[in-house]
Formats: structure tokens, C-alpha cells, sequence
């Protein structure tokens, strides 16, 4: 086991960790979520039917419409949104939502993050300074 | 950031706590994105349909309307993206009374901060025109790159809560679409075949949106002939944000920003993505079924202009929707109105067609509606819908207007 450094953009929100879920596709939390079951929904996404809650999500970019901006803050009410998001290039509605919602987001690494962390990794997200720490598994 | 002398009274909770909750917000994201002040905004455009709201969203809201109204009130005009629920016709989709409930207490809240109910995501067809150069805070995709693309109007895209904190601030962080080196094309789309329908501009939208890679891409379309109309590049602009995250495009010759290939490339671009029929056969066939089944038609997304309503009036004329399917179209309240004065309202609800104002269907609880009504099979010419509404559970099927209104009429799909 060991501990591997990735550094990112400045982001937005408090520390968080949790077990990384990794996938190359993009993240939408409305046309790819079903926020009341906490799983991916759309059956064309690579993480179609996975949990996502309490996980460090690690997609690629932002893509889709504006109302993730609210449902962050919204699944957070709920205890039902994931531990932090990880993206390679965010929008400004998943900036705009993780600030509303304080739900942890960095951006914008040394290289592609969907191949720098796996599924199952146990990460630590700290956005002041935008590190993520990674435990292999 | 840099904060000129109201920025940082707001700061400081001089202005009340509203306005400084929502200028901490705003410097957040302006430091995500190295912005380096902030610029002001002359319309603010809120995405807030209790769908993505919740509880927990409207709480937010009720809470801010309880504030002091010097604290609480918006600065600038300020309106609203479709609701997620019509007062009018809700029993007749069996749209959950919880949810109109919910809707009634947003709608309350917005109004006692100031906002102007437009309940529109066409407000640059029917409310106000952006200007090439002025700066907005629009909350909806389609919105955006409209007002971008087709105007020179200056937006991000601007969450919700985004959006109100520049209502409440009048300004925005400068980052993104508001700087010059942000709007010059980035690749190049050169187009075999002119589109011939609303169907077919969404899917050549949608298509390039696809191919995008982040959204800071401005895609450069050439090769369109004939100027298309306000609702073709509606459809186009609306599929492209949708199926990428694009907010700005320049079309050759066309949209303000972009008289020559030339003019809107930083340097020289290469060479260009050229999309062919094939592309495009391909691009429908992802929305296509082996089958006929059909339990829903949906125009929507965006809603319907006049000009979309008379042409659905003018096909349902004197036809019967069939008993097994529905046909749900949707438009904003200045639409509803006219199309009731001008006759087209009878023609469409003649048929048994449900003519909702206010709202957009993927925004009112799509999954639920589905399910109370046992909707999976839906048709629609808006490629936007197929592809936000798959993760709710439907099938989508994307045809032109003509034949998702025969299909209507059938009972099932007519090809």
C-alpha cells in the first residue's frame, strides 16, 4: 500500500475522503442520477446502476443542463449526495452547485484523473489547497 | 478577486446578509476560475423548478423571503426558466398534487423577493432580446448559448442559486463568456447537408455538442446556405448545450461574431470535422425503436414559439389523438395566451392534445409522470428531450413534427 499525491486547480468546499468511484464518462446530476435511490440511472453511463453516495466520484468533465447546480445541495439535505467530485475539466454549474451545496470539487490536474485513481482507492479531497491523496488498493 | 467599494461593503454584510451570502458564493466560483473581478449584469435569469429544488431548495427560498425586503429583494430584472408544475392542467397527468404543492410555495417565495415570473426558457423570443455586448446572468442552457451564439449577449451558464446571488448582487464573476479570449472558435464543423426540419437542426446540435471536449470549446459550423430561422437555431443551439456543455457557437456568415472563418479563429484552424449524411442517418438511429409501441408524444424542450404552435395548430386541425397515447406540449404563459386569442389553443386541445404553459416536461417530475401513467415509449422532434430523458426512464424516439403528430394520431409510430 502506498500513498500517491495528485494536484489540482484550486477548488471549492470542506475537506472530505471516502472510496473512490471511477469512470471515463461525464457527469450530469440530472439526466445521468436517480437521486432518490442514490445510483446512476442512465443505462448509457459506464456506472449505469452503481451507488454513488458517500463516494469520491472521479468522472471526466462536466456536460448537461443547469439544475445540478440546486440538486447538489439538494442530495446533501438528503445525506444522499456523493463524498466529493472529481473531475478532469468542471462546468460552471457543478463550481456554482458545490458552492452553494458545499459539497468538496477539484478540477483541473497534473493529467487525466480518471486513469490516476481506481475504483475502490481510498482518497482524501482537501479543495483549499487542491491535493487529493490516494490509498491504493 | 478584486472588489471595488460595493463589492466589499456587500462583503462585510453592509447590505444585509442575503446579498453578502450571495457575493461569498460568487467569490468562491470567480476563485475556482481565476476570475479577476467581477462584472455587472443587466438580467438575471433563474433555472428553479421544484424538481431540482426540493424540500430542501424551497426551504432555502422561503427562508429568504422571510428576510427584511431591503435585504431581500433582487436589483436587476430578474425572471424564471420553466416551473415543475401547470396550475391548469396537472390532474389531467396525474401530476402528483405533492409536487403542485411544492411548486406553489417556490412560486410564492420568488415573487416576494421581486421576480418576474416568466416561467420560460424562450424569454429571448418573447420577453426581452439580449444586445450584442451586454453582460447577463441567463440560467438555461439553451438560454445561454442563444444569447451568446446568436446575439453577441455575453452569459456563463448560471445555475440557480447562481443566478439569484446576481440578482441579488447585479453582477457576476468575469471568468468564461464574458472575456474576448474565450469567444473565439476553437474547431471547425464544415456541413454536407442543409437540415430541413426542427428534428434535424437539434440532431446536427447535438451531434456537435457530442464532439465536445470541455466547455470552454466554441465549435465554428460552415457550410449553411440558407439563414435559418430563430426556432432552427433554437433547436440547434438548445441540443448542442445539452448533449455537450457548449455555450457559445459562431455559424459562418450567419451569428454576429463570426463573418469570415478567418475573423473567428485566434490564428489558423485546422481542418474542419466535415459531418455527413451517414453522421447524421446515425444520429437518429441511436433514437429509433424495432418496434411501433407509443405511449407519449412531447413537444418541448425548448417550449413551443407562435410560430412551432401555429404549425402543431394547423396539423392537429379537425384530428383525434388516439385513446392510448398522449400528446403533451409545452409553452411559456405569453405563448398559451396568444395561442388562445389567436385561435391556435382550440386547435390543438380540439384533438385531445394538452397545451401546458410554464413548465418543460423534462423539468416536472418526468419520472413520476411515467410512471403514474404508464409512459416508456416517447416521441418527440426536440433532439434535447432524447437525450436528457433516457435517464428517466423512457425510450425516446427523435422524428420530425409531422410524423410524431401522425404517430399521435395512429397510436403508434408512424416512420
Amino acid at each position: 500500500m502506498r500513498d500517491l499525491i495528485i494536484k489540482g486547480h484550486l477548488g471549492i468546499g470542506p475537506k472530505a475522503s471516502g472510496e473512490a468511484l471511477v469512470a471515463t464518462d461525464n457527469f450530469s446530476a440530472r439526466y445521468d442520477l436517480d437521486r432518490i435511490k442514490g445510483i446512476f440511472s442512465r443505462p448509457a453511463h459506464k456506472l449505469f446502476e452503481q451507488g454513488y453516495v458517500g463516494k469520491v466520484l472521479v468522472l471526466n468533465i462536466a456536460k448537461g443542463g443547469v439544475a445540478t447546480a440546486w440538486m447538489l445541495h439538494e442530495m446533501a439535505s438528503r445525506g444522499m449526495a456523493p463524498a466529493a467530485l472529481l473531475l478532469n475539466f468542471a462546468n460552471p454549474i457543478i463550481a456554482q452547485g458545490a458552492a452553494f451545496g458545499q459539497v468538496p470539487l477539484i478540477d483541473r490536474f497534473d493529467g487525466d484523473i480518471t486513469t490516476m485513481i481506481k475504483t475502490g482507492d481510498q482518497v482524501e479531497v482537501n479543495p483549499a489547497t487542491g491535493d487529493v491523496i490516494v490509498t491504493q488498493s | 478577486m478584486n472588489l471595488n467599494d460595493t463589492e466589499k461593503a456587500m462583503l462585510a454584510g453592509e447590505m444585509g446578509k442575503a446579498r453578502q451570502r450571495a457575493i461569498i458564493q460568487q467569490i468562491q466560483v470567480g476563485d475556482f476560475f481565476d476570475a479577476f473581478d467581477f462584472v455587472p449584469v443587466a438580467q438575471a435569469h433563474i433555472m428553479a423548478d421544484t424538481e431540482s429544488l426540493g424540500e430542501a431548495g424551497v426551504c432555502f427560498l422561503e427562508n429568504l423571503a422571510n428576510e427584511a425586503e431591503v435585504d431581500n429583494q433582487v436589483c436587476i430584472p430578474t425572471i424564471t426558466d420553466p416551473r415543475g408544475a401547470d396550475f391548469n392542467t396537472y390532474k389531467q397527468i396525474n401530476h402528483d398534487p405533492a409536487y403542485v404543492a411544492l411548486e406553489k410555495r417556490a412560486d410564492q417565495a420568488f415573487r416576494a423577493l421581486g421576480v418576474l415570473m416568466t416561467d420560460t426558457c424562450i424569454n429571448y423570443q418573447t420577453v426581452i432580446p439580449p444586445v450584442r455586448g451586454e453582460h447577463l446572468a441567463m440560467g438555461d442552457t439553451g438560454v445561454v448559448i442563444y444569447s451568446n451564439s446568436v446575439f453577441g449577449a455575453r452569459t456563463n451558464y448560471e445555475g440557480g442559486p447562481s443566478a439569484l446571488a446576481a440578482a441579488l448582487t447585479g453582477r457576476t464573476p468575469r471568468y468564461g463568456f464574458h472575456l474576448d479570449e474565450n469567444r473565439h472558435g476553437t474547431r471547425l464543423f464544415q456541413v454536407e447537408e442543409q437540415p430541413k426540419d426542427w428534428s434535424q437542426w437539434g440532431a446536427l446540435g447535438g451531434f456537435i455538442g457530442r464532439e465536445m471536449g470541455s466547455y470552454y470549446e466554441v465549435p465554428v459550423i460552415e457550410g449553411i446556405d440558407v439563414t435559418p430561422s430563430s426556432d432552427d437555431l433554437k433547436h440547434f443551439g438548445a441540443a448542442m448545450a445539452s448533449f455537450g456543455s457548449t455555450a457559445l457557437f459562431h455559424m459562418v456568415a450567419i451569428t454576429p461574431e463570426a463573418p469570415t472563418v478567418e475573423a473567428v479563429f485566434k490564428g489558423t484552424p485546422s481542418a474542419p470535422h466535415v459531418i455527413t449524411n451517414e453522421d447524421m442517418d446515425a444520429f437518429f438511429a441511436t433514437y429509433a425503436m424495432d418496434d411501433d409501441a407509443l405511449d407519449v408524444v412531447v413537444f418541448a424542450a425548448p417550449q413551443l414559439s407562435l410560430y412551432e404552435l401555429e404549425r402543431l395548430a394547423k396539423l392537429l386541425k379537425g384530428q383525434t389523438i388516439h385513446s392510448d397515447v398522449a400528446l403533451l406540449v409545452a409553452t411559456n404563459p405569453e405563448n398559451k395566451r396568444a395561442a388562445e386569442r389567436m385561435g391556435l389553443d382550440d386547435m390543438i386541445s380540439g384533438s385531445g392534445a394538452i397545451l401546458m404553459e410554464g413548465v418543460c416536461f423534462y423539468q416536472m417530475h418526468a419520472r413520476e409522470l411515467g410512471e403514474a401513467n404508464a409512459w416508456t415509449r416517447l416521441m418527440t422532434n426536440s433532439a434535447k428531450l432524447v437525450n436528457i430523458i433516457s435517464g428517466y426512464g423512457y425510450e425516446p424516439v427523435l422524428s420530425d413534427m409531422e410524423r410524431c403528430v401522425q404517430s399521435a394520431i395512429a397510436g403508434k409510430i408512424v416512420r
